[in-house]
């Protein structure tokens, strides 16, 4: 049985899809298999970073609404043959989206891949409710910025309270991802501390994605920043983030500076 | 950061350009629904509805679009009962 991963942030724009496709990507080339679920219906997004947009043949609400079967809604990656898409749709909106209809899907996904990962939307409404719903674990996407610090204590609010996990009692498992780090910023002292979000949010740090021309570059000609430029330094950070999901303990560094985070705030057992 | 392998990169921009003047020519045609490979997609599985029952791992559609040319296939899979032959 496959794990279900939610890639959220309450906040837009912080770097969500990016996260999923990257995080896919990185996870499928060492051979797992993996789906990533666009959540975003309406204004869907994961294709076209993916590179996948000129083959969507169905969306996750035509097979919602039974108008096409899940294996022929999912698109194969033309990269990584264990990498699939299920798209949102860009004509209808998300009153489509039925929680049983979703759960039938996160069923059969699960059944068939190792990881299953939404991309949510943005926001607290419907969409990002019920791409958190199914999850095992949560990644919160956060930008070292008041705003998105503010944003993902509310989600992480949601994740411990409006999931099948919490509501059946159980711990949901959290992770950080601290995204568009600009260590010039940082070290002028305009951006908060890595210490002072972890303080604040004091959820265990997953990864530190550096701000980069790297991610533009890879959306521009529709790769995953993974696949794109597998050295880049945002591509690196999303390599070792993936090998932390599968429970490795790597030290975490901060981009720009010689020290690192290990063990005191990063830890599976701290979620 | 590498400078050789920051110049030896080409430009991102075009390719950009390129892939969302393709893209969004078909979501207008979709939104206006002018959008033939759609149609054609639905009217074939119609017919193929009408003569046999449309399963999962039997019928699989792909579609590529492309600026000048978009593809559809379909591909079937036909059920053919060899008893029936032979009887
Ligand atoms: N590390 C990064 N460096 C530079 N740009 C980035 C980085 N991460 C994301 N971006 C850019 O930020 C923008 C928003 O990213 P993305 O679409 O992944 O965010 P999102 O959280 O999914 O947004 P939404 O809430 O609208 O779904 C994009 O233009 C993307 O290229
Ligand atoms: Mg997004």
């Amino acid at each position: 049985m496959g794990k279900v991963i939610v890639v959220t942030s309450g906040k837009g724009g912080v770097g969500k899809t990016t996260s999923s496709a990257a995080l896919g990507a990185a996870l499928a080339r060492d051979g797992e298999k993996v789906v990533v679920v666009d959540f975003d219906v309406g204004l869907r997004n994961l294709d076209l970073v993916m590179g996948a947009e000129r083959r969507v043949v169905y969306d996750l609400v035509n097979v919602i609404q039974g108008e096409a079967k899940l294996t022929q809604a999912l698109i194969r990656d033309k990269r990584l043959e264990t990498l699939y898409l299920l798209p949102a749709s860009q004509t209808r909106d998300k009153d489509n989206l039925t929680a049983e209809g979703v759960e039938t899907v996160i069923g059969a996904l699960k059944q068939a891949f190792d990881w299953v990962i939404c991309d949510s939307p943005a926001g607290i409404e419907r969409g990002a409710t019920l791409a958190m719903r199914h999850a095992d674990i949560a990644i919160v996407v956060t930008n070292p910025e008041v705003s998105s610090v503010r944003d993902s204590d509310r989600i992480i609010g949601l994740l411990d309270s409006k999931t099948l996990k919490a509501e059946a009692g159980d711990r949901m498992e959290k992770h950080l991802l601290l995204t568009r780090y600009d260590p010039v910023r940082a070290q002028r002292g305009d951006m908060l501390k890595v210490d002072d979000v972890l303080e604040i949010l004091s959820i265990p740090l997953l990864g530190i994605v550096p701000e980069s021309m790297d991610v533009l570059r890879a959306s521009n000609v529709g790769s995953p920043v993974t696949l794109a430029d597998e050295r880049s330094a945002p591509a690196v950070a999303y390599f070792d983030a993936a090998r932390r999901l599968k429970g490795e303990a790597l030290p975490i560094a901060i981009p720009g500076e010689k020290r690192g985070f290990f063990g005191k705030f990063f830890g599976r057992k701290v979620a | 950061m590498n400078l050789l392998r920051l110049f030896s990169r080409s430009q991102s921009a075009p390719a950009a350009r390129e892939r969302l003047q393709v893209l969004l020519a078909h979501e207008r045609a979709a939104v206006g629904d002018s959008d033939l490979v759609t149609k054609l997609r639905d009217e074939i599985l119609r017919a193929i509805a009408k003569h046999m029952q449309i399963d999962d791992e039997k019928v699989s559609v792909r579609m590529e679009r492309g600026a000048k040319v978009s593809t559809l296939a379909v591909d079937i899979e036909i059920p053919f009962d060899t008893d029936k032959k032979a009887a």
